[in-house]
């Protein structure tokens, strides 16, 4: 039996086993029809003419994790940014550990899908915000909305901030040969508000494990949302991201992505600017080698007038390893006065390494500011002499060349750990010991 | 302290040095002067060790070792430096990163421990104050958007850093104001003693005024045409070089 089909019919068994309200389930039957007609997209569909799930269909993925992981706090400690200063939304194979984590109520709400799924208490914000942004058209969302059960539920009212950064951690303990996963995140953050979210996947093993994610994020009029995606896993999980940001007026929404791991990532990055002066920045990181795949697609809807949007993506390629970025703008013919940047800059430091950059820009006002650029190139032979000539072995030469290359994204990096965590997993993935942070 | 000897060297099968002989001892100042297309960049590049220049023939010797085999950084190590004509710009890299990493890597090469922060802050204090540079323009990218005078303080700069043994000065004056000038000479001064040697390359007499030479070499076509003491550089300031051009043909 294929994936797709094992999926169809493990459907019925989950729908029959989850307590939900029948909004939700509506929800979900729809989704489903949806995958059943798409099924997986191939590589004759534009959007992903580079990246081919073809091989991930073959693994014979276990869908519903058997049994309750845990996992020493000890064992995991190194993938959580703080100890103390943030709270915590974690998940072994799929299921919320509450040992793990830490969650709140305390004025915000810091918790989890599956309570805001089923108890009435959050039924007026899973009615108003529940697959309202998210694509009903992508069958792969379609797919997670049909599975949607678990994930992070984050609700952050008016003029709130809470007190430390949200962690969202999926662990992946490979007592499944294979594992399949799809979490559900909705974040909602209400006019004024303010918040910061971590989010990483991290696999303990080699063995095989996709994750479909899905995260739906709402930002009211002049909420200020940070949201960093570290994906440093093991080169035996694969990764799809779908995220999708409905922004009102003057809210800042930016989103890192820093990309170093993985098999084969593709991340699905949507912004639909639903209000005017609003800001969206999406800037990433990509450091790859080996066979990995790392697949950049972003949206940004400009809807209204007066809005900004800013990408600035750096990859670097080694090895085999392929990339993709491909960001597409569009602006309204109401939206004037738009502000619309993307660069995408990329350096390939091995002869097999491959980027396929595509600008997508369609414009239907005239009063706009558009500008986008694309550079594939390798690096300067005179400055790595220059460096050379004072002493800094070629490699190290290199490494920094590379870390100077990457260094604009992360200076709006706003957490400083954050920064210094980033700095040394670069520096880890180029094989150096800097003396210093960027 | 470097020994030249029939030096021959191309670039992509086109040869620009014919046959070099230069020896520098410790405790000297050479200049090298000759018309554009001589061959002076290329013979601080090939002392410096850039590997797209090949050394056909001949070889370079510092402290009586072939450096053929040597990379740049081994040579910078054994305390070759080379203040470039066009100084490379790195973003994202700042003056202060750029020197601790450069200082710290020659430190490990000799087997020593990183220089600690207090130190090394206080070198660059003092150094950065001998040759008048702001302390705001140690925190700014290499050479980003650095003036032409800006760019060459900042690499003698690095020369005060790093205290080379053999110092190559390629075109330094250029792009210099007189004051500017004035600053970065006396700061080469400062550095010179008897221990260590500077290589001047130049196209104008001027510099010499500053940085006073104990011989003068002449390049013409990957040559050393014609060799003195400091005052040929005056004689070439009045005369210029197509008397001597026409010696060479000679």
């Amino acid at each position: 039996m294929d994936l797709k089909d094992k999926l169809i019919s493990s459907f019925m068994a989950f729908e029959s086993n989850v307590d939900i309200e029948n909004s939700v389930h509506d929800v979900r039957t729809e989704a489903m029809k949806n995958f059943e007609l798409k099924g997986f997209p191939t590589k004759k569909e534009e959007a992903w003419k580079y990246t081919s799930l073809k091989g991930l269909q073959k693994i014979d993925f276990s869908i519903f994790p058997k049994e309750e992981n845990a996992l020493e706090y000890k064992d995991v400690k190194k993938y959580f940014l703080h100890e103390i200063d943030s709270y915590k939304i974690v998940f072994i194979d799929g299921i919320y550990s509450s040992y793990l984590s830490e969650t709140t109520h305390d004025g915000v709400d810091i918790c989890l899908m599956s309570s805001a799924l089923t108890k009435p208490m959050y039924k007026p914000v899973i009615d108003v915000y529940f697959n309202k942004v998210a694509s009903k058209d992508e069958s792969l969302t379609s797919l997670n909305t049909a599975f949607s059960r678990e994930g992070a539920y984050i609700y952050i009212p008016k003029n709130k901030m809470p007190k430390k950064p949200v962690e969202i951690i999926h662990f992946a303990t490979g007592n499944e040969a294979s594992l399949l996963l799809q979490p559900r995140n909705l974040i909602v953050v209400e006019e004024n508000a303010e918040l910061q979210v971590i989010e990483r996947h991290q696999s303990l093993t080699s063995n095989e494990v996709l994750t479909n994610s899905v995260t739906e994020i709402f930002a009211a009029d002049s909420a200020i949302v940070d949201y960093y995606k570290i994906q440093n896993d093991s080169e035996s999980a694969s990764f799809i991201d779908n995220t999708y940001i409905d922004q009102k007026n003057k809210s800042v929404v930016k989103v890192h992505t820093f990309s170093f791991g993985g098999k084969l990532t593709r991340n699905n990055l949507n912004f639909y600017q639903n209000g005017e002066y609003i800001d969206s920045t999406m800037k990433g990181v990509t450091i790859i080698g080996n066979k990995q795949h790392v697949d950049h697609h972003t949206l940004v809807h400009h809807i209204e007038p007066n809005c900004e949007s800013h990408q600035d993506y750096k990859g670097i390629y080694g090895e085999n390893s392929t990339g993709v970025f491909n960001g597409k703008i569009i602006v309204d013919k109401i939206a004037q006065k738009t502000n619309a940047f993307q660069q995408n800059n990329n350096v390939l430091v091995s002869d097999k390494a491959t980027i396929n950059s595509k600008p997508q820009l369609e414009i239907f006002a005239d009063d706009v500011k558009c500008s986008h650029g694309c550079t594939i190139g390798q690096l300067d032979e005179d400055a790595l002499f220059y460096m050379q000539s004072r002493g800094i072995p070629k490699k190290e030469a290199r490494a920094l060349l590379m870390y100077a290359f990457a260094n604009n994204v992360l200076a709006s990096v706003r957490i400083p750990e954050l920064k210094t965590r980033i700095n040394k997993i670069i520096a880890k993935k180029l094989g150096v010991n800097l003396g210093f942070d960027l | 302290m470097l020994k030249i000897k029939n030096l021959h060297a191309s670039v992509e099968g086109k040869e620009i040095l014919k046959g070099i002989n230069l020896e520098v001892k410790a405790g000297e100042v050479h200049a090298i002067m000759g018309p554009n297309g001589s061959g002076k960049s290329t013979l601080s590049a090939v002392i410096a060790g850039k590997e797209e220049f090949e050394v056909t023939e001949g070889s370079v010797e510092l402290e009586g070792e072939d450096l053929e085999e040597v990379s740049p950084e081994e040579r910078a190590h054994k305390g070759v430096f080379l203040s470039f004509q066009y100084p490379i710009e790195i973003p994202g890299v700042s003056v202060t990163n750029f020197i601790k990493t450069a200082i710290n890597e020659s430190r490990k090469a000799r087997g020593l421990e990183d220089m600690p922060a207090n130190e090394m802050l206080k070198l660059i204090r003092e150094k950065s104050e001998m040759l008048d540079i702001d302390r705001k323009f140690m925190s700014r990218s290499l050479n980003e958007g650095f003036s032409g005078g800006e760019k060459k303080r900042n690499e003698i700069f690095q020369m005060a850093m790093l205290e080379p043994k053999l110092a190559i000065l390629d075109e330094t004056d250029s792009g210099l104001d007189i004051d500017a000038l004035r600053i970065v000479s006396n700061g080469v001064n400062k550095l010179k003693s008897k221990d260590n040697a500077v290589i001047v390359i130049t196209h104008y007499q001027r510099l010499l005024e500053y940085i006073v030479p104990d011989f003068v070499h002449v390049l013409h076509n990957g040559k050393i045409v014609k060799s003195g003491g400091k005052e040929l550089a005056v004689e070439l300031e009045e005369k210029g070089y197509d008397w001597l051009k026409n010696e060479a043909v000679v």
